[in-house]
């Protein structure tokens, strides 16, 4: 079982614990009390201050200052403002957006009304993937039922503050979480971003400025405001404050949502909370902050996680995805697996992103081919930083983190493909080769029957031949073999 | 503080703030190099969705490399346009760029004149280190534009000058990653989209994925054909363009050389269409007069404003977007068509041969014109008025492929009868133009008194939407002018809300009108060639000794021995046409 000592749940404080249908338990977790306190006690600049003395850092990826990002829109005048909420979650294995959504959807309505309250805006949004169905459902639940009794809508609890919530549903891509591509998918545009400046903040929705902000960064805020930012700022690194949800996936033995401080390891969150690898293997690599983030290898288990730190290490938090790989995983492949989801997700728009992911992937499929060269690994190189210097957008920059952080962490690996023509994790087929140890091979013809291609020839009682040019490495002689003839290497 | 100083390549710059790195950088002569990015300064247009990155600058403490054309100049920065960083960002993005376009320049129409070419060239690159899979697209022909999409960058050009400029809104970028592409919604064919053939994105792209149908080989059979007399006709805005492609200076007139080079070309006549630019006054200004004197006399039922209607695109526009509107536009036919339909009766009369027997070829500015001489309503039992048309680019590729040494060419005058126009008829070819001429006859007729003058600034310039009053002796006549297929929508919503007080609207749908169609010279994002086009246009005007439509001879000649007056029901049958719904 997951060690739950070693976690702190701060956004997921009442997932799980109450009926997110029922306004009336949130409430009674205290919920909607950080709204009342804010809109008797404080004023939004207090308030303001207050999220920015909490340290907290944007939850989607980009660890912006909270506090800062909600003073910038503040001080832009004007008539029309929005607030808008990140729920567009698109890395692969990541759902802690979704977990909150659907499990304690009135914190972050509750959080976008205090954000609204504090940059002078009456409208808020939630732009949600519609592969989200029970999170919209939950969504819509909460909206009625908060403006049935008055915490949304006009005049919210008797004080001349209005605010509303509507939701905004994407098509899923993965972009979109770009905050000026969700800007322009939610007004009916193409999802692609645009070069910032502007910020949202000073230009977004419409043109007005907008707050964006992610669902765990917003489900973060009410226990800030109930609890004060200064217990809220003593759990964390230096830079780093409060907690973090990570999906842990992959070869663990504890897969789940688990919460974090900022500051805890990533050996504590892999061994003592995720109960180590599966099958007592090898541990390998963690690769954090989704599809752009970096393989980190075991020198980075005892790293305290923050923000800083873990792109020091050559990746980054990202939205929280965390995927462990054990000793049978290929680098190589790996690389080449998350460089096929950005190139699927590229809007296209920069050249870099478009037309360079695609020549890595290339290079990466041309290696686990086994026709790489080790020029092939320095162009890699440089494309990739190439890539990162030059692209429009987050997407781009950090596209090939994954090529960059397996070159520089499992090299080896790479050199074992490219002049060896092996690979050592025996993930990448071109690089098999099954052969009958002639000695070992009684000729009961099994193998022969079992191959689905017929690459395999020779008479009943005598050693039989794989024709190396017909096998498609599908591994069934080597199964079926009784007498341990065929070897793998 | 409204200044900015900075230091870009050592040199220090002090600039407006909310300048942009290129901007700044081209003050003090460095000029780093853009593809994407477009800019027609005056006319409101620009292009700079800081997509293909071939403009990344080094900017000093930046993470990474910052897009020149998007980004704004703060104070103290320091920038390195060609750091090693930045040249060779620079040149991997162009390799990247390379790496997905067809090496097929030696045959390809925009060779010699295309940006993507010229930027390789300037970046020195002389071996694409990262080759891989081409994006493979289906070549789209119409009747007017070819899109081979295979060429496409991405650069956006196209699909801003669809959406932003003409709202026309057929183009735009569909699918993702290496897959996108810019097309009609669920890659439509061109020719079944709302697309009006303004072809604004072939005058801005900048390869050849964008091109005009090649109509040259047409042109070169019939004047090959010994059985057929081909005349020419050739409009206003060819003659102040057609120079640049034998390297003159934009705004350079080459009416007479453009003269003998179609006689060259072995052309039986050589004629105008500032001809039937004057006979389209002619119709439209008596048409406006009927309108307006309906009006005056209090009769509800009459349709105010009323819009010119001699560009192609701006009447497939409206055909799409206002068809209820069809009956507010003059139902003059345009120039080329009135041409046409003169020259396959009358002049074929003259001739006494067959109208079958006449080809008529148009040279345009313009790549509408071959899909407005291919509609049906402009045919005679399947002959159309106007056989072929072919743009300015085509005709010099015609001149250059007949050995013809443009340069060195004499002078010589058009044929007539329907060589012969006036200064109304040359102005057609600018924004402004077409009412400056109607209202240089429109006020004779209706005031019956000479015009104290014959330029009217007020209606002139490159102002998207303009405005004027004129005094027509005691009655001011409210005029409307748009360029611009975005800046006709405006005034066509006015209209919708009941809200516009004009009597007479011109629109033409290219930017500057017909001296910026798609199928002058390439401008290559340079709005100093648009001026100058204009200003040669107006230039003519003021040389001419006639300058009113109505004071042409041939023209009232051609009412006197063939046509009767005016709208008359001749007139009518040959110079006037119907519009049709399309949103069906």
């Amino acid at each position: 079982m997951t060690d739950t000592k070693k976690q702190l749940r701060i956004a997921l404080r009442n997932c799980g614990l109450i009926d997110p249908e029922k306004i009336e338990e949130y409430i009674a977790q205290d919920g909607y009390f950080a709204l009342g306190k804010c809109l008797t006690e404080f004023s939004p600049e207090e308030t303001i201050a207050e999220i920015k003395k909490s340290g907290l850092r944007g939850r989607g990826g980009g660890g912006f200052p909270t506090g800062l990002k909600w003073e910038i829109t503040n001080n832009v005048k004007a008539e029309q403002k929005y607030v808008v909420c990140n729920a567009d979650e698109g890395d692969p294995g990541a759902f802690m957006d979704r977990s909150i959504l659907e499990g304690d959807p009135h914190s972050v309505l509750e959080a976008m009304a205090i954000c609204g309250y504090c940059i002078g805006a009456d409208k808020g949004l939630i732009y949600i993937r519609a592969e989200y169905p029970l999170a919209i459902e939950r969504l819509k639940i909460a909206i009625k039922q908060a403006r049935e009794i008055g915490l949304l809508g006009n005049e919210i609890l008797g004080k001349s503050f209005n605010f509303d919530i509507e939701l905004r549903y994407g098509a899923g891509a993965f972009v979109c979480g770009e905050e000026t591509a969700l800007i322009h998918s939610m007004e009916g545009l193409r999802g692609e971003p645009t070069f910032k400046p502007p910020f949202p903040s000073v230009s977004g929705y419409m043109g007005k400025p907008t707050n964006v902000n992610n669902v765990e960064t917003f489900a973060s805020i009410p226990v800030i405001i109930n609890k004060g930012a200064s217990w809220f700022n003593k759990i964390g690194t230096e830079k780093s404050k409060g907690t973090k949800v990570f999906a842990l996936a992959g070869k663990i033995n504890n897969v789940g949502l688990v919460e974090v401080p900022m500051g805890t390891t990533l050996r504590e969150v892999v061994y003592e909370i995720g109960g180590g690898i599966v099958n007592g293997k090898e541990f390998k690599s963690v690769q954090t902050g989704g599809p752009s983030g970096g393989c980190l290898t075991q020198n980075f288990l005892d790293t305290p996680i923050d923000y800083d730190n873990l792109v020091e290490a050559g990746s980054m938090m990202g939205s929280g995805g965390m995927i462990v790989m054990d000793e049978d995983d290929c680098m190589v492949s790996i690389a080449k697996f998350y460089l096929e989801f950005t190139l699927e997700e590229s809007c296209g728009k920069c050249t870099p992103c478009r037309v360079g992911n695609k020549r890595l992937h290339e290079i990466l499929e041309k290696i686990t081919e086994g026709k790489g060269t080790v020029e092939d690994i320095d162009r890699l190189k440089v494309l990739s930083n190439v890539i990162k210097d030059t692209s429009l957008c987050g997407l781009g920059q950090s596209s090939p983190n994954p090529v960059l952080s397996t070159i520089a962490n499992f090299e080896n690996e790479y050199l074992a493909h490219v002049e060896d023509g092996k690979c050592p994790a025996g993930q990448c087929k071109s690089l098999l080769r099954y052969d009958i140890v002639e000695d070992l091979c009684t000729g009961c013809t099994l193998c022969f029957r079992n191959c689905p291609v017929g690459a395999i020839t020779g008479e009943r009682r005598a050693p039989h031949y794989i024709d190396q040019s017909l096998c498609i490495k599908c591994g069934v002689c080597f199964e079926k073999c009784k007498f341990n003839a065929i070897t793998l290497t | 503080m409204n200044t900015v100083s900075l230091i870009i390549d050592n040199k220090p710059v002090v600039v407006k703030k909310g300048t942009t790195i290129l901007e700044a950088a081209s003050g003090i002569g460095v000029h780093v190099p853009t593809l994407c990015h477009m800019k027609l300064d005056d006319l409101n247009i620009e292009n700079k969705p800081g997509g293909c990155r071939i403009c990344v600058v080094e900017v000093e403490g930046r993470r990474n490399l910052a897009p020149a054309c998007c980004t704004d100049v703060h104070e103290g920065m320091e920038v390195n346009t060609h750091s090693l960083r930045a040249i060779n960002a620079r040149r991997t993005v162009m390799e990247l760029i390379l790496s997905d376009h067809p090496a097929e320049c030696l045959i390809c129409a925009k060779s010699g004149d295309c940006e993507l070419q010229d930027m390789a060239q300037q970046l020195g690159i002389r071996k694409i280190h990262y080759p891989g899979e081409m994006s493979t697209y289906r070549e789209d022909t119409s009747p007017a534009i070819i899109r081979e999409i295979d060429k496409c960058i991405m650069c956006r050009r196209c699909e801003m000058m669809c959406n932003e400029v003409q709202t026309v809104g057929v183009l735009s970028a569909i699918n993702r990653g290496f897959s996108s592409v810019v097309s009609p919604a669920f890659e439509m064919n061109l020719d079944h989209s709302e697309c009006t053939y303004c072809g604004q994105c072939v005058a801005v792209c900048p390869t050849g994925a964008l091109t005009e149908v090649d109509d040259t080989g047409k042109v070169i059979r019939a004047l090959s054909d010994p059985t057929k007399t081909v005349i020419v006709q050739t409009a206003p805005a060819v003659r102040a363009a057609l120079g640049e492609e034998f390297g003159m200076e934009p705004g350079t007139l080459v009416t007479g050389k453009l003269v003998t080079a179609l006689r060259r070309l072995r052309f039986d006549h050589v004629f105008d269409t500032d001809f039937a630019a004057d006979l389209t006054i002619m119709e439209e200004g008596t048409e406006l007069l009927n309108r307006l004197g309906k009006h005056l006399a209090g009769d509800k039922d009459v349709k105010l404003p009323i819009l010119t209607s001699c560009c192609p695109a701006w009447v497939k526009f409206f055909e799409h977007h206002f068809p209820e509107m069809k009956d507010i536009p003059s139902t003059a036919r345009s120039p080329q068509q009135m041409f046409g339909s003169i020259a396959k009766t009358y002049f074929a009369d003259k001739l006494e041969i067959k109208r079958e027997n006449l080809v008529v070829v148009s040279i345009m500015p313009c790549v509408a014109k071959k899909y407005e001489c291919d509609r049906d309503e402009f045919k005679v039992n399947g002959n159309p008025d106007v056989d072929h048309v072919i743009t300015t680019r085509e005709l010099a590729a015609l001149i250059k492929l007949s050995n013809i040494d443009f340069n060195s060419l004499p002078n010589e005058e058009f044929d007539n009868p329907m060589g012969e126009s006036t200064g109304a008829g040359v102005i057609f070819g600018t924004t402004g133009g077409v009412i400056e001429a109607a209202v240089r006859t429109a006020y004779e007729l209706h005031t019956k008194k000479e015009l104290p003058r014959l330029d009217f600034d007020e209606l002139r310039g490159m102002e998207g939407i303009r405005e004027a009053t004129i005094d027509f002796d005691g009655l001011p006549i409210k005029i409307g002018i748009a360029h611009g297929l975005g800046n006709a929508r405006k005034l066509l919503e006015d209209i919708q809300a009941g809200k516009s007080e004009f009597h007479a609207i011109e629109i033409m749908s290219c930017p500057g009108g017909c001296i910026g169609g798609g199928g002058q010279p390439y401008h290559h994002g340079n709005a100093e060639i648009l001026k100058k086009r204009q200003m040669a246009i107006y230039k003519e005007d003021k040389n001419k000794t006639l300058r009113k439509s109505h004071e042409n001879p041939h023209i009232l000649k051609l009412y006197e021995e063939f046509l009767g007056k005016p709208m008359s029901e001749k007139a009518h049958h040959l110079l006037h046409t119907e519009y049709f719904d399309r949103t069906e």
